[in-house]
């Protein structure tokens, strides 16, 4: 009998409108950040310059898509009282992988990054759509939302990104792009007369992140009114 | 005595788990929109602070640290195990909080299992072990760390409900003002940075 309920739920893979919603809704109507609230932390900590944005984002998709989708297996014979240790633990697992496959692949990236890696197991991000979502859903289900949500929260990361390093330090991915500058190839002074640009300090420290993401939600809600507070 | 008293001083206040490292952010603005709700969270994570950080504490220095009982250098595991003990106070805090107020476990849904994944409680204990607190120490840090993020979080919800009655645009109203004035309260707290309470 639950063999048979198991075959029936299976055989709903494929990609139609309910599939294509998991994997859109995050971006827009029900993003991690700006929506739902989640991930807070790691989107003030590693957002002071693009290339780690990236990374991160990277890895959080990695994550929540495995973590998501081995929950989901799981998710029958996980006793309801311990099911956030054993949450944690398939999140601590796979954030080691990544710990140390990047480790492997990008050493550079590692290095600037190692603090942060440890950080995802408290991205509240993972456990929130474990809590939400893979505790109860099927696995196929549940790894679109894990992407989904993995990549809306990365659109957002690489926007306060953007925002932070272009006006707190004048640069993108550690290329100058305004402000005065003499060692670097190109003189933004003279080619694109953008040298009157003096950085603003403001925006490397953690409170310009609460300001830029406000800001983002700001226009987002503006664009997209069912998402606005009614109370 | 004294040195106690400044170490939670210095938690709550100048070195602020919430305004000062922004850490916790998740629950910090999604359960924030009342005072009742904010006061139990805050409560809840009091008391998982003040109890996970002595707990880490004795794993720390007897487990884990060379001179401990294996006597070998075992900090490599350090962040699952302090992930371990801290997610099974949570469990206990919910269950707790399940049994004895079921409206105050309704109201705050998903936000109580994700005080394990509260950044503040493991940076707390990462904290105490970067700065070589002693077991009494790390005990008054716990309970100053907590009470600091319970200041912080009903701060916060004591605006957020004065400001409905503010004409914010449409668009910026709840959640997006309170992350403007969560970061204009960090900046009142950057003023606080420095100050040392043993001078007092």
């Amino acid at each position: 009998m639950a063999e048979a309920k198991v075959a029936a739920k299976q055989s709903t893979i494929g990609f139609g409108k309910a599939e294509k919603k998991l994997l859109t809704d995050p971006l827009d109507s029900n993003n991690p950040v700006t929506v739902q609230v989640l991930g807070i932390c790691s989107a003030l900590a590693v957002t002071t310059g693009m290339k780690n944005a990236l990374v991160m984002a990277i890895a959080v998709v990695f994550v929540t898509m495995f973590a998501n989708v081995i929950t989901s297996a799981l998710r029958n014979s996980i006793p309801k009282a311990v099911r956030m240790i054993v949450q944690l633990i398939i999140i601590a697992t796979l954030v080691t992988i990544v710990e140390l496959t990047l480790k492997a692949v990008a050493f550079d990236s590692y290095k600037q990054l190692s603090v942060f890696i440890g950080l995802i197991i408290t991205n509240c991000i993972v456990m929130g759509r474990l809590e939400a979502f893979a505790m109860a859903n099927d696995p196929y289900k549940s790894m679109l939302d894990g992407i989904g949500n993995g990549i809306g929260y990365g659109i957002i990361l690489l926007m306060v990104a953007f925002v932070r390093e272009l006006f707190g330090k004048g640069e993108l991915f550690g290329t100058k792009i305004i402000g005065n500058t003499s060692e670097f190839l190109i003189d933004t002074t003279t080619t694109w007369g953008l040298g009157w640009y003096a950085n603003n300090n403001l925006m490397v420290l953690f409170p310009s992140a609460m300001f830029v993401i406000g800001a983002i939600i700001w226009a987002h809600r503006a664009w997209n009114p069912s998402l606005v507070d009614v109370s | 005595m004294g040195d106690l008293l400044n170490i939670f001083i210095k938690s709550a206040f100048i070195e602020n788990l919430a305004l000062s490292y922004f850490l916790g952010m998740c629950s910090y603005l999604a359960v924030s929109k009342t005072v009742k709700t904010a006061f139990g969270l805050g409560l809840a994570v009091i008391f998982v602070l003040g109890i996970t950080m002595p707990i880490n504490w004795v794993i720390n220095s007897v487990l884990l640290s060379e001179s401990g009982i294996f006597s070998t250098d075992l900090t490599f595991l350090r962040l699952i195990l302090f992930i371990a003990v801290i997610a099974s106070m949570v469990q206990l805090v919910e269950m707790i909080v399940e049994k004895f107020s079921p409206s105050l476990y309704n109201s705050l849904g998903i936000f109580l299992p994700l005080i394990t994944v509260n950044c503040a409680i493991l940076g707390g204990s990462l904290f105490m072990v970067s700065k070589e607190y002693n077991f009494s120490e790390s005990v008054a840090f716990g309970l100053g760390g907590g009470f600091g993020w319970f200041l912080a979080i009903i701060a916060i919800a004591a605006i957020r409900e004065k400001i409905k009655y503010s004409q914010v645009p449409p668009a910026l109203r709840g959640l997006g003002m309170a992350f403007m004035l969560t970061g204009l309260m960090g900046l009142a707290f950057m003023s606080l940075m420095g100050i040392d309470p043993a001078a007092f």
